[in-house]
């Protein structure tokens, strides 16, 4: 039998989901061993019956319809994904938490604003148990397809527990340090082959801090090339503001 | 007459989530609304305070599907605040990337998100066993615009290499001139794109509308425009978008609606053709006529019709762009020095929903003090409300089932992108 697999979004651009659909030839491969049974995104169908196998799931939690549902998703799901920055770490949509809720409000919307529903942005991880994440802003298509081979077959998927500056080595890119770039990647998950800084960007951390990471070691180093902290410390909080602001 | 109540929750095959609402008593629309339920994320709060070069590569996390759409038109808005000038090198790599996005966006729309309904299924994923070859050749077309993002930008999806003001990184030769025999080997798919649709049939609805779009005097406006340009109000230069775009505050939804001074109004593909229809290449033209769009079209189920038309034109553009960066001996690496100072601009595209404004003001440090941001659906939820209303009246002895999905696919059409326009519309009061 198949493993029954839906797809989910909570707050986010969406762009994981999307990200799948990219894997496109590979997709048929996957759909070969998954039965994907729900996701609004794709599909009209709706999981019938509604237990799942194996629920991916993008986007942080930010309002209390998104809590009620994915408290849901979890009931019927046996294996509970978190894909991509926003579900992982809480993402790009933490950063708002650093206001008060009705200021924001007030600021985008208006006097308007005070009919939404908005609460501080937590990763699926603060709202029920996760069994499995899958980093990145958005995933790698490739890290994806092996996760879900992994747990389809009954295997536990790893990432890998080294900086993504391994990665970046063996492209034989030029450190953008010596760029005078910023570059998240001494801290960051490795993973995603390095792009940004393949691309001549610096690392944004998107995939979060890798295990046991040497934090002051790169402060120190940004400091030499000339970066001050605050300017390090606002590349940190892109993605990884929610666990920043828990430590604080 | 029979009541009707329809509680389309989540519309399915859409980007983002929204509802649908109608409720007929004895015949008299009582309640009809698409209510935006998504949560928003409030961008314009938190990019208060960041750094001027942070505006892309945040802004372009508003939307996974027009991802490049954002990042172009949050580039100019800063490159216009920096009084920053790119190179033709630049702009053509820029024009490029933005072609593969609406390549892959209306691939995406139209054979996975509206092909299903046309071919009487829930979903692509039957298609796949009935229709092989079709899925297959659309997953081919669909492959090949991601590419293009990815060999131009790094990635299509929240893109690396497009920074103010230059690529940090130039592609290589080898590699285009590899996408431009992809692009020509794409021509005879998009020959049977045609055909098929040509045997398939959109509703017959139109409803008089107003139509607005970007205008360039030298090419079909995608990546950039010179001026709006509205079938009713006529021209508004750019920086004064807000004169064109009025946005309220409507108390069902999540994102605020928009109108022109005439009322509500229609951006996107079929826009786009109608405003700027003669700028088309002619074979853009000829598969226009094939598939009985002509401007100016007031049927908006044609949208699907018009991204086809386009999709012929940005292939074509692509091979042109590719020629032209290759032959100018243009793929070098770019100064990457920015002189930093005070100063406000707006940024405008044409992305695959429509047009799209970002407006920045940052501080002599480089810090953002200001933005505005107006997305496509945004401006086109007000416009498809209207639309309902109009064709309610003229599908109402159908079952309630064929209605709601009538509804949904008409939802469909505008290819809205929920999550866009929930996160950003911002109103302003007067």
């Amino acid at each position: 039998m198949k493993p029954r697999v839906g797809m989910f979004a909570f707050t986010c651009c969406e762009g994981c989901g999307l990200a799948v659909i990219e894997c496109e030839n590979e997709l048929l491969d996957v759909l070969n061993l998954i039965n994907l049974v729900e996701w609004r995104e794709g599909l009209s169908e709706k999981a019938d019956p509604p237990e799942l196998d194996i629920a991916l799931v993008e986007g942080s939690i930010s309002t209390h319809t998104d809590e009620r549902k994915l408290k849901a998703i979890r009931e019927r799901a046996k294996v509970l994904v978190a894909i991509g920055a926003c579900a992982h770490t809480g993402g790009l949509n933490a950063l708002k938490n650093r206001y008060g809720m009705q200021e924001v409000k007030q600021m985008v919307y208006g006097d308007a604003g005070q009919q939404f529903d908005t609460i501080p942005a937590r990763p699926l991880s603060a709202v029920v148990p996760v069994d499995l994440f899958l980093p990145g802003c958005p995933i790698d298509r490739n890290e994806f397809m092996t996760v879900v081979r992994d747990v389809a077959l009954g295997k536990t998927p790893s990432l890998p527990s080294y900086p993504l500056c391994v990665e970046c080595k063996k492209k034989e890119n030029v450190c953008v340090f010596f760029k005078g770039m910023n570059c998240m990647g001494p801290v960051t998950r490795a993973g995603c082959g390095a792009i940004c800084p393949t691309f001549g960007d610096g690392c944004e951390g998107c995939r979060g801090l890798v295990d046991n990471p040497n934090e002051q070691a790169h402060k120190e180093t940004l400091a030499e090339a000339g970066l001050s902290l605050d300017e390090v410390l606002k590349h940190f909080d892109m993605f990884n503001s929610y666990q920043e602001d828990q430590h604080a | 007459m029979s009541d009707v109540k329809i509680h389309v929750e989540d519309v399915t095959r859409v980007e983002g989530h929204g509802d649908v609402i109608l409720d007929v008593q004895s015949g008299e629309i009582k309640e009809l609304k698409l209510a935006i339920t998504e949560s928003p994320r409030f961008f314009e709060a938190f990019l208060l305070g960041r750094k001027w070069y942070d505006a892309a590569h945040i802004t372009c996390r508003i939307c996974g599907i027009c991802s490049i759409g954002h990042t172009s038109a949050s580039l100019q808005a800063m490159e216009n605040a920096l009084g920053v000038q790119i190179s033709e090198q630049t702009l053509l790599l820029r024009r490029l990337a933005f072609a593969g996005e609406t390549l892959q966006s209306h691939y995406l729309h139209a054979f996975y998100l509206v092909a299903p309904d046309l071919l009487g299924v829930p979903s692509v994923l039957p298609l796949v066993a009935s229709h092989p070859d079709v899925v297959k050749m659309a997953l081919r077309l669909k492959r090949l615009g991601n590419d293009i993002c990815c060999t131009v930008a790094g990635r299509h999806i929240h893109a690396c290499a497009m920074k103010v003001p230059a690529f940090p990184k130039s592609p290589k030769a080898e590699d285009l001139l590899a996408l431009k025999q992809r692009l020509i080997a794409s021509v005879p798919d998009l020959h049977a794109t045609v055909a098929l649709l040509k045997t398939l049939s959109l509703p017959a609805f139109e409803r008089e509308m107003e139509f607005t779009a970007l205008h360039h005097p030298d090419e079909y406006a995608l990546y950039r425009g010179e001026v709006i340009r509205s079938t009713v109000t006529g021209d508004t230069a750019i920086p004064d978008y807000k004169n064109q775009v009025r946005e309220f505050v409507v108390p069902h939804s999540h994102a605020k609606q928009v109108a022109s001074a005439a009322g509500p109004y229609m951006v996107g593909a079929l826009a786009r053709f109608n405003i700027n229809y003669d700028q088309l290449r002619p074979e853009s033209k000829e598969v226009a006529e094939a598939l009985g769009l002509q401007p100016i079209c007031y049927n908006p189920f044609m949208n699907t019709i018009a991204q086809v038309v386009e999709c012929v034109e940005c292939t074509l553009d692509g091979i042109e762009f590719i020629d032209r960066l290759v032959d100018g001996d243009m793929l070098h690496d770019e100064d990457m020095t920015v002189k930093v100072k005070a100063g406000r601009g707006v940024g405008a595209a044409d992305v695959p929903r429509g047009t799209l404004f970002h407006e920045y003001a940052i501080d002599d440090e480089g810090t953002i003090v200001d933005c505005n941001l107006i997305i496509p659906t945004g401006q086109n939820l007000n416009n498809i409300e209207h639309d309902m209303r109009a064709l309610v009246p003229q599908i109402l002895d159908q079952p309630q089932e064929k209605i709601a999905l009538t509804l949904e696919m008409l939802v469909r059409a505008y290819d809205p992108c929920i999550s866009c326009a929930t996160h950003l519309l911002k109103v302003e009061f007067v």
